[in-house]
């Protein structure tokens, strides 16, 4: 689509705009609607954009695949890094509390720390999702039908 | 008040049966997706007329915005813009189921509680609790957020890698295909 040039520019500006309100559900959902989930939709969806409007080829340069996979995994080691964090500091497994002196710090401080994890995990496997399909070629001997 | 909260209930149910009506009836698998997007978007705009402000967020973004986009990437895969022909043997017969279940549901809709009934059983079990000690324990104003990251934090662990999982399904099923016609 590079031929389309209001959809270039207009993407272009679009995309940070995206990216922050991405980033303003993210950290913004203890005290409003959202959370990790819908800020990894949001910010998967600007690379989405990206990858529609400028080709994949150019976003895969962006988000090389093995970031990509890496940062999904580093989502769930995160979530489950808090969870044995509580255990090592003498609670049960997904036990903010003990993760600071103060008991309300420590379920602020460890709900943070998920919806990180679950934000980059989900963010990663939208790009994932949707770079795979858009790379996906059909091999060439099933094509001969 | 009242008054205005029934119009948009039934504007927007009218507009989703509609559009249900329509995907059902159309052939064209293009306008089927982009159908269901706004399907999808419908059903938000329903669940923030319910105060289900953190749902519909999640219907939106997910539901409308990526689901269109992955069903579009597949019909670009498949190539399939042709029209699909359905087969209407039997379709007095699934007419008639249809509106057997729609009976069944609506005879069974009777029986459930009032929308925000305070004395619902819903509502009686542990809402209460997480309504008023959540911000004493956690000290979060959304109390969304509190149960699902830290009361029921083990069940979104289990989403996270449910969401993981699909992803390394994708990458295995999709991504390894892609290098092997380079080799031959």
């Amino acid at each position: 689509m590079k031929q389309h040039l209001i959809l270039h520019v207009i993407a272009k500006i679009m995309i940070p705009f995206i990216m922050v309100f991405a980033l303003y559900v993210q950290f913004h959902g203890d005290y409003g609607p959202g959370g990790g989930f819908q800020a990894g939709v949001i910010f998967g969806a600007g690379f989405i954009l990206y990858g529609i409007v400028l080709g994949k080829e150019a976003t895969m340069k962006i988000v090389p695949p093995p970031l990509v996979y890496t940062t999904a995994a580093l989502g769930v080691l995160l979530y489950t890094g808090v969870g044995v964090a509580g255990m090592f500091l003498g609670g049960e497994f997904l036990n903010y509390s003990v993760l600071s002196a103060d008991s309300v710090a420590g379920q602020h401080l460890g709900i943070l720390l998920i919806e990180f994890g679950v934000g980059m995990t989900v963010a990663s496997v939208m790009i994932i999702l949707f770079l795979s399909f858009a790379d996906y070629r059909q091999p060439e001997s099933e094509n001969t039908n | 008040m009242i008054a205005i909260e029934l119009v948009v209930n039934f504007t927007l149910l009218g507009f989703l049966l509609v559009t249900a009506l329509y995907i059902s009836q159309t052939n064209r698998l293009f306008r089927a997706v982009m159908l269901f997007g706004i399907y999808s978007l419908l059903t938000a705009s329903l669940f923030v007329a319910l105060d289900a402000v953190d749902v519909a967020f999640t219907e939106a973004a997910v539901g409308t915005c990526i689901a269109t986009i992955l069903m579009l990437s597949a019909l670009s895969l498949t190539g399939s813009r042709k029209e699909v022909r359905f087969r209407r043997k039997n379709a007095t017969f699934a007419v008639c189921v249809s509106i057997a279940l729609g009976v069944a549901l609506a005879i069974g809709i009777m029986d459930m509680p009032q929308f925000a009934d305070p004395n619902a059983p819903a509502n009686l079990h542990v809402a209460p609790y997480y309504l008023q000690d959540s911000y004493s324990e956690i000290g979060i104003p959304n109390v969304v957020t509190s149960v699902l990251a830290s009361y029921r934090g083990y069940d979104t662990l289990g989403e996270v890698v449910v969401i993981f999982t699909a992803g390394i399904g994708v990458i295995a099923l999709l991504t390894a295909r892609t290098s092997k016609p380079k080799e031959d």
